[in-house]
């Protein structure tokens, strides 16, 4: 194939012409918008499409949300709903006291609270360490290394049903789990009857699924550190365990970062799986503060779209100052990178 | 010019075209028990023949989804032409009144008149459907597991504690993992509560704080639970009032006695075939009577429609005494047809054991105590029975006292009430 001066091919060529095309036909247009608007009004207008979206599908039904969470009674559209001020906020903080939710008035909400805050801290904080674990390890010389890759990413590919199902079948009564403890001559456990054991195979569960998404992100960041490092370090003696606090968990930070902001924020916002494995059972051990939003808005009967949204507009207001905080944490790593 | 002129026809005709399609479209939501589904779609099928005009589609979707996305989408004014539906009074607004639209009003009247308010605005003459069947709570014992341990079944007038002793004594001796179970429902749960004298309706016709009937028999059905006497798997294994049948612990014979419904007979028949010997118990007695709870789906039109002459024609055809007929006979459903009740019927099945269940379904309709019948057509009684579930299940996965939970239901009904603005 025949190639012009700067490497590319007549195909190529080819393929290029109608975008070669189009930007013709813009350019004229585009010169006098800037000419008229000038540089900022040119970035505002390229960053409309974006905004547009983001206002539709974002900010509007957040403020459709807000005005929810202000309205009372069972009617779906607002027009059609009571105004009630801020009565649907004040119903969730109705508490004798907030660590015991047998006090609430809406103590299903305080129980989902109490249980999304111990889910995040333990979830949160195994994700990390496995998903690091599993990076430093894949990130070593190993045999079939793209093979051990690819069976920690496949989780991640599964729907979140599909999931919750095929755990359903692994610890429920007669499932494989007791299956096999069973052939082994132990007694067999109903894990999903059992408070304890139901709330850790939630955590159990999600880290299965989804840390195959954040291992790749810190193999990712371990595979930019530069070998040389690790050279110098090993000429000077320099312990592993040293190398990896000195050099390894510096460096990774940003990526670090990155997953911790992610993981915090996915775990605040659980629902799927475990809506399919438990249910929110027993009892109320694995419901989750999306669960209950889900009941109280969508699937009690009388529903009460108001005190979900106010519920949402909560765990909202959380969510924002996660994001904050990465964005906080995210500056401040810049500003310590440039020093 | 010509060219624009071109492309603005073709696309005239496109929106024509696609508006005729919808036109004659009526769009049925469908859950299924059994094999309801299948023997609609082929009567549909026929009507379809019968009219040519009329596109009838028919999506089979899950019990969940009509009880959790339709009331969503009405709400919206959106959703199907024709839904089957068993929260009947409490979305009555949306059901579209028939009278003036169907064939004969009047045969509506005489063959579906008795169940006609509970699908209807209080007060109100509407035609909003039909019942596709009447169910009945009660029980299944697994006969096989009885005699091969040499306990007696209860009989007819034996109490829930007779059974919970006789299935307790067959469970210990077979080694099967549940004695009893009962539907993680409000509705399956109301049968003994009634049972035990209680009385949901407060004189303002509002819901009454439980009283202590109700709490007899629920201290009691908690108590099983802790014990093990009844199944633990249904009842802690979701939060909320989400529903949960133990029927395939039945089918797969892990399971001595259970109480769900005459539904339930097709859906046995067919799983359970000759793998074990099976029967129907009708409701065990509490101190007061031995009721169970009448109920069932109705087919209802939807008031949103685009179509409403067409769907009153596929529901006066779905109506028609063959047709229901037919419908009972191959689903093994009791019909609400009192024309047809009246001739009687011959159940297509060859399954003695379904049969047989069927006429004690039958004759367990003469013990339904006066407010069993009033609760279908009572608006509060998907409140009353969702509140009892979330509570009942928290107290038996030890998340609070029965008596806990008898304040929280109260509590959560009240604030229903209150939230409805009614």
């Amino acid at each position: 194939m025949r190639m012009d001066e700067s490497g590319r091919s007549g195909l190529s060529q080819i393929a290029m012409m109608p975008i070669h095309f189009l930007m013709g036909v813009l350019d004229a247009p585009l010169r006098w918008l800037q000419r008229a608007t000038g540089i900022n009004g040119m970035a505002a207008f390229f960053l409309l499409p974006n905004m547009m979206i983001f206002g539709v599908f974002v900010l509007l039904p957040f403020f459709i949300n807000f005005a929810y969470s202000m309205t009372g009674g069972t009617a779906l559209f607002l027009p059609d709903r009571s105004f009630v001020g801020a009565d649907q906020y004040a119903r969730l903080f109705d508490c004798g006291s907030y660590i015991d939710p047998g006090s609430c008035a809406e103590d299903t909400f305080w129980t989902a609270v109490r249980n999304t805050g111990w889910f995040v801290v333990l979830q949160v904080t195994l994700m990390i360490l496995v998903s690091l674990v599993t990076a430093l390890i894949l990130n070593r010389e190993l045999m079939a290394r793209s093979f051990w890759r690819a069976v920690f990413f496949f989780p991640v590919l599964l729907s979140p049903v599909v999931v919750g199902l095929i755990w359903k079948w692994i610890l429920q009564r007669q499932g494989l789990l007791n299956f096999g403890l069973y052939s082994l001559g132990f007694d067999p456990h109903v894990w999903l009857n059992d408070r304890n054991w139901s709330f850790a195979a939630t955590i159990g569960v999600s880290i299965w699924a989804h840390m195959g998404f954040y291992t790749l992100i810190l193999l990712a960041g371990l595979q930019a550190i530069p070998k040389d490092l690790y050279e110098a370090a090993e000429m000077d003696g320099t312990r592993p365990a040293r190398a990896f606090w000195r050099i390894t968990l510096p460096l990774l930070m940003p990526n670090l970062l990155v997953v911790v902001v992610l993981v915090l924020i996915r775990a605040v916002q659980i629902f799927d799986e475990v809506y399919v494995l438990t249910g929110g059972g027993p009892g109320t051990s694995t419901l989750y503060l999306t669960q209950y939003i889900y009941e109280t808005g969508f699937a009690a009967q009388l529903r009460n779209p108001g005190l979900a949204a106010a519920a949402s507009i909560l765990m909202g207001a959380v969510l924002v100052v996660l994001t904050l905080l990465q964005l906080g944490l995210g500056r401040s790593e810049k500003k310590g990178g440039r020093k | 010019m010509t060219k624009t002129k071109s492309i603005l026809a073709a696309l005239a005709v496109g929106l024509l075209a696609s508006t005729s399609a919808l036109a004659g479209d009526v769009r049925i939501m469908w859950y299924s028990d059994g094999v309801e589904g299948e023997v609609l779609k082929e009567l549909l099928d026929r009507f379809m023949k019968e009219n040519p005009g009329i596109n009838v589609i028919l999506d089979n979707v899950s019990y969940s989804v009509v009880r959790e996305q339709l009331p969503v989408q009405l709400e919206a004014g959106a959703g199907p032409d024709i839904a089957r539906v068993t929260n009947l009074k409490a979305q009555s607004q949306h059901w579209l009144d028939l009278r003036p639209l169907v064939g004969d009003a009047a045969y509506w009247d005489e063959n579906f008149g008795a169940q006609a308010d509970w699908m209807r605005p209080d007060g109100s003459n509407q035609i909003s459907g039909f019942m596709t069947q009447i169910t009945l709570s009660g029980g299944f014992a697994n006969k096989t597991l009885f005699d091969q341990a040499g306990v007696a079944i209860p009989g007819k007038d034996a109490t829930w504690d007779d059974w919970a002793k006789a299935a307790s004594e067959v469970a210990q001796n077979q080694q099967v993992p549940f004695a009893m179970a009962l539907d993680r429902s409000g509705h399956r749960l109301t049968g003994p509560v009634l049972s035990y004298g209680a009385n949901y309706i407060g004189a303002d016709g509002k819901p009454a704080p439980l009283d202590q009937g109700s709490k007899d028999f629920l201290t009691k059905f908690i108590g099983w639970i802790e014990d093990g006497t009844m199944s633990k798997d249904v009842w802690v294994s979701a939060a909320g009032s989400t529903y949960r049948a133990a029927a395939d612990d039945f089918i797969n014979g892990q399971l001595v006695y259970y109480y769900s419904g005459s539904w339930q007979v097709p859906n046995f028949s067919t799983k359970i075939g000759s793998n074990f010997d099976w029967v129907a118990t009708g409701s065990p007695c509490g101190p007061v009577n031995c009721t169970g709870m009448p109920g069932g789906a109705g087919l209802v039109a939807i008031k949103y429609t685009k179509n409403p002459t067409e769907v009153a024609k596929v529901m006066d055809y779905l109506a028609r005494e063959d047709i229901v007929k037919e419908f009972s006979e191959r689903t093994l459903f009791l019909p609400a047809h009192k024309g047809l009740l009246a001739k009687g019927l011959d159940f297509k099945t060859d399954d003695a054991q379904a049969k047989e269940a069927l006429n004690v379904f039958v004759s367990a309709t003469g013990s339904l105590s006066e407010l069993a019948q009033k609760l279908p057509g009572w608006f509060w009684s998907d409140t009353f029975y969702g509140a009892m579930v979330t509570r009942v299940s928290q107290a038996a996965a030890g998340e609070m006292t029965a008596d806990e939970a008898f304040t929280r239901i109260d509590a959560d009904i009240a604030a229903k009430v209150k939230d409805s603005g009614l």
